[in-house]
């Protein structure tokens, strides 16, 4: 997981909210609670990252709170919020 | 993520920045009389929302970043801008389930809606044959909820949603109900029957006997992950040591509201009643104004007491029931629900006062009178 690119879902929307954020995908429909400020932030600088652990790195979370990121960002791929990034195709 | 979900639900009893569940009754018009209509729907309200009231609604729920409403009515094809506020609804980034009874849904306007992205339709449907159906929803109801469907599936909708009220009637066909759905290609909805509009009447000769609450609890601990129930039955949960699939808490006023035709904004759909008469939107500030700032939803959103159901043990299990149930049978907001599976809601129905609550709003189409005997007059020639 750790090393995996991951990018949100463009058809998810995050709303802020006191203890986190509501993740909706206006494809599946599903609602999802990221039930913790760190979390959302993590998710919100997904892009331009090559890997989780540069994220995690990027937004000062203690190594010790991995794994608990690392499973609730594996429930957001599961769930079609994430997914591995795509390369956007130019030409 | 690992957080307990017992918090996320104190979390969300505290209230959100912006409903996740919303309703908006588009009109009171209906060309159907269910007599457990939660909104005592027949009549047009002429107060209703003008097309661009409706759209700054709409644009105000986009601010709020609403991700979807569940529009109802009334029957809300009936309105002539219909698709007009649906198109405009789903441009601004705001998904629409809508529920419907079907009648205006013909082969072009099944196409239509085929053809729209971020569309959810509800069928009504409460009985898996005509006469158990159209008992409660009207003559000739179940053919046209079927017609409708076949449309649907005919144009290609997709996964469209049978919504089924669960009564003393037709609680034996839930799996029939579910094969129905299967058919179709569709997804089966089950919710609670409540004593809400018309149902203040109806409901004490339709509402499931406590024998059929277990059957309802233990048919959706067996097929609830497929099956929607806008998380209605949690006063189940008393009844086990399983939980049912989804929220176990009441949302009025906290991730739950009503907008009513004519913009009155209620704390949910089974409260149209001047006690839980948050504000309207054609209040200066708006719905914005009404959610975040009301007296009655910041009571709401503050912790509720247990009252009578203190002692019991299953209170964690069942918060207490809904408060729309208690209400309309005149049992206090901080006694058992009316259909407490220990048993203490027809006590609490006994000891209530004999004069009920009424619901407030009631748009009946008049009580049929019957013609006339004519006088055959002979018109002679000059």
């Amino acid at each position: 997981m750790l090393d995996r690119r991951l990018e949100l879902d463009p058809r998810v929307a995050l709303r802020p909210e006191p203890f986190g954020a509501l993740a909706y995908h206006y494809g599946n429909r599903k609602l999802i609670f990221l039930k913790h400020p760190d979390v959302v932030r993590v998710v919100r600088s997904l892009d331009g990252h090559d890997t989780l652990a540069d994220v995690l790195r990027s937004c000062e979370i203690d190594e010790a709170r991995w794994p608990a990121f690392e499973s609730a960002l594996t429930a957001l791929t599961e769930s079609e919020m994430l997914h591995e990034h795509q390369p956007v195709a130019t030409g | 993520m690992s957080t307990n979900p017992s918090r996320l639900v104190e979390q969300l009893k505290g209230g959100l920045d912006a409903p996740i569940c919303l309703t908006w009754e588009l009109t009171y018009a209906c060309n159907l009389e269910c007599v457990h209509c939660l909104s005592s729907s027949g009549r047009r309200d002429p107060r209703e929302l003008t097309t661009a009231e409706a759209k700054a609604v709409l644009d105000e729920l986009h601010d709020l970043q609403v991700f979807y409403i569940n529009i109802g009515g009334g029957e809300p094809m009936i309105r002539r801008d219909f698709f007009e506020l649906l198109e405009y609804s789903i441009g601004r980034g705001i998904g629409v389930k809508f529920s419907t009874n079907g009648a205006f849904i013909d082969a072009d306007k099944a196409r239509r809606l085929a053809s729209m992205d971020y569309l959810d339709i509800q069928i009504s449907l409460d009985g898996t044959d005509a006469i158990t159906n159209d008992a409660v929803r009207g003559e000739g109801s179940y053919d046209t909820a079927i017609r409708a469907m076949n449309h649907l599936r005919d144009a290609g909708f997709g996964e469209f949603k049978i919504s089924v009220v669960v009564t003393r009637h037709n609680v034996d066909q839930l799996d029939e109900f579910k094969a129905l759905a299967d058919s179709f290609g569709a997804q089966l909805r089950i919710t609670r029957l409540r004593p809400s509009g018309r149902g203040a009447d109806s409901w004490h000769d339709l509402h499931p006997t406590n024998a059929q609450q277990r059957q309802i609890y233990e048919w959706l601990l067996a097929h609830g992950d497929n099956v929607l129930t806008g998380d209605s039955f949690f006063h189940l949960n008393a009844l086990g040591e399983e939980p049912l699939p989804g929220l176990n808490m009441c949302g009025a006023g906290r991730v739950v509201c009503l907008i009513d035709p004519i913009g009155d904004v209620y704390a949910c759909p089974f409260v149209i009643h001047d006690e839980f008469k948050a504000g309207s939107v054609r209040d200066l500030g708006g719905f914005a104004k009404v959610w975040k700032h009301s007296d009655l939803f910041a009571e709401l959103r503050e912790p509720q007491s247990a009252g009578a159901c203190t002692s019991c043990g299953s209170y964690d299990a069942c918060q207490g029931g809904c408060m729309a149930a208690k209400f309309f049978v005149g049992i206090p907001l901080d006694g058992p629900d009316p259909e407490c599976v220990s048993g203490h809601g027809e006590a609490a129905m006994l000891a209530a006062s004999a004069e009920r609550p009424r619901p407030m709003m009631d748009h009946s189409k008049p009580v049929k009178v019957a013609a006339p005997e004519r006088i055959p007059v002979t018109i002679g020639r000059r």
